[in-house]
């Protein structure tokens, strides 16, 4: 498909894209990898007039140790995310999700930030990002303010980034106990029909499911089943509790419910005590 | 040694993998305007008017035009018996029948302007009911065609007698829908036209068929024949899809003559998805019958065959699914009955097997279910029915002739090499344990019927003085790798190399007649004839090199190694090919050194085979995994066994697509679902094992080289074991029969409903 006729701008610096956005307002839409954004433009379903090309601002694609947590530019690709060897030691549920994130062509385009930002539940990091309870980095004209991951995701395809906030690091909690990521799908390169990470570390546990909602969403009653002493196969019988999961051709809301139940047992079971 | 036979790797390649090929796309053509055309959103509505006042106005706009500006088509009817209101218009005028029927077409001096006017392009429908489901159809309320009376194409009623079980001690039934595919080749459907100075048209499409094409414009404009030229340049696959001609082709040689300037139109794959035609699509009924010994007496198969908006080919499949209906299997008795209906959906067409993997699809499951019911060994069922080495020809109850066929040897030959008793073994284990992951088997014998259709081929071989060949032939191939067999074929008879040899196919002005490549019958017309032009040529070049060497004839010998002629007992007076032609170039009385063939065989050709597939599928999420396929063919001789796996792979990939992945979709209303391949879910390699590949070769009697099709085997033979093996894996659970593809969901439901709990 050829996209409707659009204006292109580039920017080197994140003061330039905040400007820019504060310029155009609704008119622009940021571009860092373009998996998410170019599908909808072919298509016709997004038809921003500007689009701002932040995908050569500098300093904006790192991995950091922070000691208990790790810092992460929302520029990194999927497949820098993948084989850092700060992530595969501190956090390897996020390495190993990202993976996952479909096929070898996306994990070297696709960018961290721009996947948590179009916050499309169906996506593998923000699932995950959630699970971890991570912290976003947005910079607006006022300066940087941080959002936690759980107040981050408010809608479908809705974030909670203000129209002049550009998203630039992730913040992970080091996260090296027990983990699991469940990704089911028909084929590798698909997203998820459900999915499931999970960290256990220390008692606690942070449970949340990919495609089982609106957003990407904790699995809240097994969460506090497991806090308050829950078997996993209990725990794991409330994972769809108090949700809503989408319809499409590849799942009931019923079946995704079944899923969800399955995998999060699943997800539990590996990711240990 | 002779080089038929031989692993020779494919001449294309090194284009393929380095430069690239030259699709329609990829010519150039100085000057020319892009064609975007305005589609239906709604399957079936009344047009009440289109304005195309504002996409006129439109930047870079040429010309735009709806069906009441085209004075040409409709399309040639392809489906004989259909009734004539059915026939497809260039664009639709008073009612549209599906999503994605082209309405307007935008001509622009870029692609980009005329897709952006095309939006402006405003058309007002009033919407009909939609008949979406082919049982709906056939029922008649709503009719697509009100002219026609009629939802029904076309019936092929061979009697059903009221006696026909009798004598069965045991009879199951099922309801089976092969489920809509959509052919998906990589090159999405592409045309361009030029009115050349002496007012022919050159036409290029991406076609299998290009003598057909060409046939196709000429019906629809008016012209003679003579006043069309059709080049196929490189075509990135077809399946079956790229036979006939479509309106948005045609149209833009329209275009071309209308305009006075070179038109080029090339889709998008959503527009592919919708407008390139689907296959498959029956709904069948099947029953047998037999004795509770696993010996099956009677077969019963009932098609509903949906054609979509406009009968095409598809309308034709159960023709080739009657064919062969029985399979592999000596069953006494056999009714079938089909009815073609069209629904408000995309055309339906050929697709790698065309109507046959639907036959296969049924018997296989048939016996299945049968042996299931018998608690017999769904292997032990298909060697106690298999039509016996010494039966052949063999005629089965539907009168198709079997030519020639060893079918327990390649089941024998499948289930030795998957190891059959060993997996039945593990089978019992993870039954017994009650896993979560189940181990299924599937099995399918089949055999199919290739170069279905009357008809031969034409095939030319000329040496030129330089020392090079030009073979010429009427097939038009599209990644099978003809450039390679038809080499081999010449070499062999001349002794020229390979290398030496260009093919060329897929123009008519080179090539004066042609069928085209199809329903695998190219190495056994085309190469047939190509075969025998050599060997005629060779006969020629033997006369005059004795001409030459002031000898007779009969005294010249041929050497096919070296490819040169003396006189026996001289061996230093020999003449190559190149001095041959070149002393014929100068003699007037010769002039050239060409010679040609047609070769019409006597019948079609009948592969067979076995194909053994092992899934693990997760009871609990529905999830399947393929774990093996094993694969016996029989495609009679192998020309070249390299070209032959090429085929098997393609054809297993597609099977398995079917069986586990794809199936177009629609809303109740006849909304595409399935229209981009994010939610088509086309196969990819991560999904599919090492296949097992293993071949048997039992000749044909109808044609010299004793070889038969392979192109379609793959679809034909693996997409029932697959099926056949996710339902093993679940049979224990009480689960009988499970519809492609197998969606996790389908499976979780089965298994829910035969276990009869709810989940966990």
């Amino acid at each position: 498909m050829i996209p409707a006729a659009f204006e292109y701008r580039r920017v080197h610096t994140v003061e330039d894209a905040v400007a820019q956005l504060g310029e155009l307002g609704d008119d622009a839409k940021l571009l860092a990898g373009g998996h998410s954004l170019l599908p909808l433009m072919r298509l016709r379903l997004a038809t921003p007039a500007v689009v701002v090309d932040i995908g050569r601002v500098e300093g904006l694609s790192y991995v950091r140790d922070e000691g208990d947590q790790v810092a992460i530019g929302a520029l990194t690709r999927h497949r820098d995310v993948e084989i850092s060897p700060v992530l595969r030691e501190m956090v390897p549920l996020l390495a190993h999700a990202a993976s996952q994130v479909g096929d070898p062509q996306v994990r070297h385009r696709g960018t961290i930030g721009g996947s948590l930002a179009h916050g499309d539940p169906a996506s593998d990091l923000p699932a995950v990002v959630l699970a971890l309870g991570g912290t976003l980095v947005a910079q607006g004209p006022g300066g940087r303010r941080e959002i936690p991951a759980g107040e981050f995701f408010t809608g479908f395809l809705e974030t909670a980034l203000e129209p002049g906030e550009v998203l630039v690091e992730v913040r992970v909690p080091a996260s090296p106990g027990g983990w699991s990521f469940q990704k089911f799908n028909r084929r590798a390169q698909d997203w998820a029909i459900v999915g499931v990470a999970a960290v256990r570390r220390n008692g606690s546990s942070g449970v949340a499911l990919v495609n089982m909602g609106s957003t990407p969403v904790r699995a809240r009653a097994t969460e506090e089943a497991l806090a308050s002493g829950a078997s996993v196969a209990d725990a794991a019988a409330l994972a769809a509790e108090g949700l809503d999961p989408p319809a499409d051709l590849n799942a009931s809301p019923e079946f995704r419910a079944h899923l969800a139940r399955v995998l999060v047992r699943r997800a539990l079971e590996e990711a240990g005590g | 040694m002779s080089i038929l036979g031989q692993r020779v790797l494919r001449t294309e390649d090194p284009k393929f993998l380095t430069s690239g090929a030259s699709y329609v796309a990829d010519l150039d053509l100085p000057g020319a305007l892009s064609v975007a055309y305005v589609r239906s959103p709604v399957a079936h509505a009344l047009v009440r008017s289109v304005d195309l006042d504002a996409a006129r106005r439109a930047p870079g706009v040429v010309a735009v035009f709806a069906g009441a500006d085209v004075d040409a088509g409709p399309m040639p009817a392809e489906a004989p018996g259909a009734p004539a209101a059915m026939r497809r218009p260039l664009l639709a005028r008073e009612r549209v029948r599906f999503v994605g029927e082209p309405v307007a077409a935008v001509v622009a001096t870029s692609r980009a302007a005329a897709v952006d006017a095309a939006e402006a392009v405003v058309v007002d429908y009033e919407p009909l009911p939609a008949v979406v489901e082919p049982e709906a159809a056939l029922a008649g309320e709503d009719l697509l065609f009100p002219e026609a009376g009629t939802n029904l194409v076309v019936e092929m009623d061979f009697g059903r007698t009221d006696a026909f079980f009798d004598g069965c001690e045991v009879v199951v039934r099922q309801r089976i829908v092969n489920q809509r595919v959509a052919p998906c080749p990589l090159e999405v459907r592409a045309a361009a036209a030029r009115v050349q100075a002496d007012g022919r048209v050159t036409y290029w499409v991406s076609t299998q068929a290009p003598h057909s094409a060409r046939d196709t414009v000429a019906a629809c404009l008016g012209l003679d024949k003579a006043e069309v030229h059709v080049v196929t340049p490189d075509v990135g696959g077809g399946f079956g899809a790229k036979i006939g001609s479509y309106p948005e082709e045609v149209f833009v040689a329209w275009l071309a003559r209308r305009l006075g300037r070179p038109v080029r139109w090339v889709e998008t794959r959503s527009e592919s998805m919708l407008g390139l035609g689907h296959g498959r699509a029956q709904v069948q009924e099947v029953e047998v019958g037999g004795r509770r010994d696993g010996t099956i007496l009677a077969y019963r198969l009932d098609v509903v065959q949906d054609a979509g908006a406009y009968p095409s080919v598809g309308a034709l499949l159960p023709f080739f699914t009657r064919m062969m209906a029985t399979g592999v299997y000596r069953i006494e008795r056999a009714e079938f009955r089909s009815r073609t209906v069209v629904t408000n959906t995309t055309p339906v067409v050929a697709y790698r097997g065309a109507g046959r993997p639907e036959a296969t699809a049924a018997i296989e499951r048939a016996v299945d279910l049968f042996a299931a019911e018998l608690g017999l060994d769904p292997a032990e069922v298909r060697r106690r029915n298999l039509v016996p080495p010494d039966a052949f020809p063999y005629t089965t109850p539907t009168g198709t002739v079997y030519d020639s066929g060893d079918y327990r040897r390649d089941l024998d030959l499948a289930l030795e090499r998957a190891g059959y008793a060993a997996l039945r073994a593990e089978q019992a284990a993870r039954r017994a344990e009650g896993a979560t992951r189940q181990l299924g088997i599937g099995l399918s014998t089949y055999v199919e019927v290739t170069n279905g259709l009357p008809g031969g081929e034409w095939g030319s071989v000329e040496v030129l003085p330089s020392g090079r060949a030009t073979v010429l032939a009427g097939t038009s191939p599209h990644g099978q790798g003809h450039a390679t067999a038809f080499a081999m074929l010449a070499a062999d008879a001349t002794g020229l190399a390979i290398e030496d040899i260009d093919v060329r196919t897929g123009d008519t002005d080179l090539v004066p007649r042609g069928g085209g490549t199809m329903g695998s019958r190219s190495l056994q017309t085309g190469g047939i004839a190509v075969r025998q032009a050599a060997e005629t040529l060779v006969e020629q070049a033997r006369r005059l090199a004795a001409e030459l060497l002031e000898a007779a004839p009969d005294d010249v010998v041929h050497d096919a190694s070296t490819g040169s002629f003396s006189v026996a007992g001289s061996p230093t007076t020999a003449r190559s090919w190149a001095e041959l032609a070149a002393a014929a170039a100068e003699r007037a009385d010769w002039g050239r050194l060409q010679a040609e063939a047609d070769f019409t065989p006597p019948g079609p050709t009948f592969p067979f085979g076995a194909h053994v597939v092992v899934v693990e599928v997760d009871t609990e999420t529905g999830q399947v995994q393929l774990r093996r396929v094993v694969a016996v063919d029989d495609a009679g001789a192998l020309l070249n066994p390299l070209l032959a796996e090429g085929q098997v792979h393609g054809g297993i990939a597609q099977g398995v697509a079917q069986a586990l992945l794809e199936e177009v979709r629609y809303d109740a209303e006849g909304n595409p679902l399935t229209a981009n391949l994010a939610d088509y879910p086309f196969v990819s390699a991560t999904e599919l094992p090492s296949f097992e590949l293993s071949h048997t070769e039992t000749p044909t009697p109808r044609n010299p080289l004793g070889v038969k099709g392979i192109g379609e085997s793959g679809t034909i033979g693996a997409t029932p074991a697959v099926q056949n093996a996710v339902v093993d894996a679940l049979a224990h659970l009480g689960v009988r029969h499970l519809d492609m593809p197998a969606r996790p969901e389908r499976i979780w439901e089965a298994v829910r409903a035969s276990s009869g709990t709810t989940s966990r």
